[in-house]
């Protein structure tokens, strides 16, 4: 998949079209250069392609859930340096306790506003951690816009 | 054969005629008188060549020196012992007997009697040669009792044998007869009958000792050597001699029969202290003897009833068919069970009887001896033992089927249990989808509505604006009861763990007041806080103490239109809590209303119309937050006036 510009890439992994419709709107309209993925399979098959900023991950998915898509995007060494953010409507602790061990970054609960998420987004791709990686250019862009 | 000529026995009236009498004179004088006139012994020559057996009748006194051949025993050299002459030889006549008397008194032993009375007639009537024989107290014989002028080897092993039916010595006792036999055997015949003594072929007469009338058998025999014939003071010595040997004989028979009284009495008490009836019979069957138990089976009854005595007969008829069947059989010993009837109620009385048959060494049946024991009793606890059994075999069931029910209940209770934690499990997994499920759309509502208000789609009008506003406060409304509803489930499921930490109490105050700002600043209304500088922290769930406090101070927020809301906290050392309470100057709660608050789904103003926002479930939250954290939360209030809200909390939490 080409880039649209040197925007920060997200991908945006949920089942449910609405959601997914609406964080990609408003995604764009933030600034964000937005790839799509339905479920965790997809979703692994989008990492390889895109190479994202950062992934927004539902855990709840068909084919593949979350958890085991994030386990696997950690344990692919060309994935593994995109940071994960576990978004679910899931709010039990347990829940958030095993998106943490399957390796994702953060957890973010549904429903969030856009905004929020944006926000979160924001933070973790200006976070030391993600600066030392790849996509310091598009995180230095992306820290221009906000 | 020996011919009997008188019984001896005519003669003993006159001896106690002599012991009676206090005169000598008269004594001797009536004595004389007294005695029957039987002829003496005479002379062996005057005598028939066969043996003779004379009368001891006392004959007339002959001097020993008148005498041809063998002196008399009527008058010794040394005594006279009866004198026509003159007092002074019935004095000295008198002086003898006494002494014979006051002797015999003396003596209690037979032979120590026979010895002295032996000794007496030597040296009184001048019998030198005697033997006396009395009946051997068990075996049938006689045996020497004491002897005189007899070589001791003679005498020593002779006895007569009392089975020798033609021992002439045997008549002699038996028929209580006196006899006489001449010196030496003159034919064949003569030997034949002749009985050996140690005086062989010697002259001796035969005198039979004994008391008749006083005792039933004779006694035993005195042979005396010597062909004198016998007179009256040797017939006088023969009564006193036979008197005293009766005595002692008899009282020997009658200290063996008082032993043996002694003995049957106590053979009978022991019989008659065993409880069960005892019977002996003889060997023909017939009853010798029995207890009182087995009288109470087998006798009659003095005033027993028809009815009774034919109870009786019939166990008698029973014991007897008993003993006749053993006395039959070759069993010595025979054990058996016999259908009695109680002589009383004449109910059944079955009794075991155990037969024993007594023999004597020769084998021969002399006794049946028959212990009866009533087995009512042993029937009767053997039924007890029964019934105890039975009622212990079903005490068992019993407690077999209750433990098999306990069992059952257990795995009915244990597969309940799981079911239940199954259930509960479910309850999550629903509860947990269920906020997924709502979350989703609600998601997308509330994002949407953001945008649209954001202009991400273009400008929105002011009115729409506002109505957009309307869909996003009751989209977050929504939301806070979701959440509120999964809290309220994750804490009844106990699937809200604890997560102890040490924290400070005004910061975190600090971070709900922040968090609260925007509604703070829309309410216009002053909210202080009242910390103590010197607070110490606390060891708590930091994120629901946080939830309550922001529970309280939404509230507070919530139910006060004009005021002020502070928000203070303390420590009570003494208890080790620390307090935090929210107070506003709000509308209040009614005192009867106060307990209400804390309870699921609760608002004061359950209308449709109400004028306050909330599930109701907020209090309840803060209420099983707090019990969580061992704290409590209780509350102050008075309508109009405002409300205060305190958390208790111990200083340092569980674990």
């Amino acid at each position: 998949m080409s880039r649209n510009s040197d925007r920060p890439r997200v991908l945006l992994v949920d089942d449910y079209p609405d959601a997914r419709e609406m964080y990609t709107e408003y995604l764009e309209f933030s600034g964000f250069d937005v790839v799509e993925a339905g479920n965790g399979m997809e979703a692994l098959q989008r990492a390889v392609d895109s190479t994202p900023d950062i992934i927004l991950m539902d855990l709840s998915l068909p084919v593949m859930d979350g958890w085991e898509a994030t386990r696997r995007l950690k344990a692919d060494k060309c994935t593994a340096a995109i940071p994960v953010v576990a978004l679910t409507g899931h709010a039990l602790a347990d829940i958030s306790e095993g998106a943490k061990r399957a390796g994702c970054d953060a957890f973010v609960t549904k429903p969030c506003l856009p905004e929020d998420l944006v926000r979160e987004i924001r933070r973790i791709l200006d976070s030391p951690q993600s600066s030392s990686t790849k996509k310091v250019p598009r995180s230095g862009k992306y820290a221009r816009r906000s | 054969m020996v011919a009997s000529i008188a019984t001896y026995w005519n003669e003993p009236r006159g001896v106690s005629r002599i012991r009676l009498c206090p005169s000598p004179g008269s004594k001797a004088k009536s004595m004389r008188t007294s005695l029957p006139k039987t002829p003496p012994f005479g002379p062996p020559g005057s005598m028939p060549s066969r043996p003779v057996a004379e009368t001891a009748a006392a004959g007339p006194r002959r001097r020993a020196g008148k005498r041809d051949g063998p002196a008399t025993y009527a008058v010794t050299p040394q005594v006279r012992v009866a004198s026509d002459e003159g007092t002074a030889g019935d004095s000295e006549v008198l002086a003898a007997r006494i002494r014979l008397l006051e002797g015999l008194v003396g003596r209690a032993e037979i032979a120590d009697c026979t010895q002295f009375a032996l000794q007496w007639l030597g040296e009184v009537l001048g019998v030198t040669q005697s033997i006396c024989l009395v009946r051997h107290e068990a075996e049938p014989c006689l045996i020497v009792v004491g002897a005189s002028g007899m070589p001791g080897s003679a005498v020593a092993s002779y006895t007569v044998s009392l089975e020798e039916w033609g021992n002439p010595l045997v008549t002699a006792f038996t028929n209580r007869k006196a006899l006489f036999f001449p010196a030496g055997p003159h034919s064949a015949d003569d030997r034949r009958r002749r009985p050996a003594t140690p005086f062989e072929d010697g002259v001796f007469h035969v005198v039979p000792l004994g008391v008749p009338g006083l005792s039933d058998n004779p006694i035993g025999l005195l042979l005396v050597g010597g062909t004198a014939p016998l007179a009256e003071e040797f017939h006088w010595f023969t009564a006193i001699f036979s008197r005293k040997l009766d005595q002692v004989h008899y009282r020997k028979m009658r200290i063996a029969e008082v032993q043996g009284r002694a003995e049957s009495d106590r053979l009978n008490l022991i019989i008659d202290s065993v409880a069960d009836p005892i019977v002996v019979t003889d060997a023909v069957g017939a009853t010798s003897l029995m207890n009182k138990p087995a009288e109470r089976l087998f006798a009659i009854p003095a005033q027993a009833s028809a009815i009774e005595q034919r109870w009786v007969q019939a166990n008698d008829a029973h014991f007897s068919s008993f003993i006749a069947d053993m006395l039959v059989s070759s069993d010595r010993r025979r054990v058996g069970e016999i259908g009695l009837s109680d002589p009383k109620t004449g109910e059944p009385m079955p009794v075991e009887a155990i037969a024993g048959k007594m023999l004597s060494e020769h084998g021969e049946l002399t006794a049946v001896v028959t212990i009866l024991h009533d087995r009512r009793e042993a029937i009767e606890k053997a039924r007890l033992y029964e019934q105890l059994k039975q009622a212990s075999d079903e005490l068992e069931r019993k407690v077999q089927a209750a433990t098999a029910d306990i069992a059952q209940q257990n795995e009915l209770l244990r597969r309940q249990a799981i079911e239940l934690e199954q259930a509960s499990a479910l309850k999550s997994q629903f509860l947990a989808n269920m906020s997924h499920e709502l979350r989703t759309p609600l998601n997308a509502m509330l994002g949407y509505t953001s945008m649209l208000l954001q202009g991400v789609a273009g400008g929105v009008e002011p009115p729409v604006k506002r109505r957009l506003g309307r869909i996003e406060s009751n989209g977050r409304h929504l939301l806070t009861i979701i959440n509120e509803i999964l809290d309220i489930s994750r804490i009844e499921a106990g699937r809200m763990p604890l997560q102890l930490s040490t924290f400070s109490v005004p910061d975190l105050v600090s971070e709900v007041k922040a968090e609260l700002e925007p509604i703070i600043m829309r309410s216009k209304l002053v909210v202080t806080l009242d910390l103590p500088k010197d607070l110490t922290p606390i060891s708590s769930d930091r994120q629901k103490v946080k939830q309550i406090l922001l529970n309280l101070l939404s509230n507070a927020l919530k139910f006060t239109h004009d005021g002020c809301v502070t928000i203070a906290a303390g420590h009570n050392s003494k208890e080790r809590t620390v307090t935090l309470s929210v107070t506003d100057t709000g509308i209040g709660i009614a005192h009867a209303d106060q307990h209400k608050i804390f309870e699921d789904f609760r608002q004061l103003d359950n209308s449709p119309t109400r004028a306050y926002g909330g599930t109701g479930l907020g209090l309840s939250i803060c209420r099983r937050l707090a019990q969580m954290l061992d704290g409590r939360i209780s509350v102050e209030s008075q309508v109009g006036k405002g409300s205060t809200f305190t958390l208790a909390l111990p200083t340092k939490g569980r674990k």
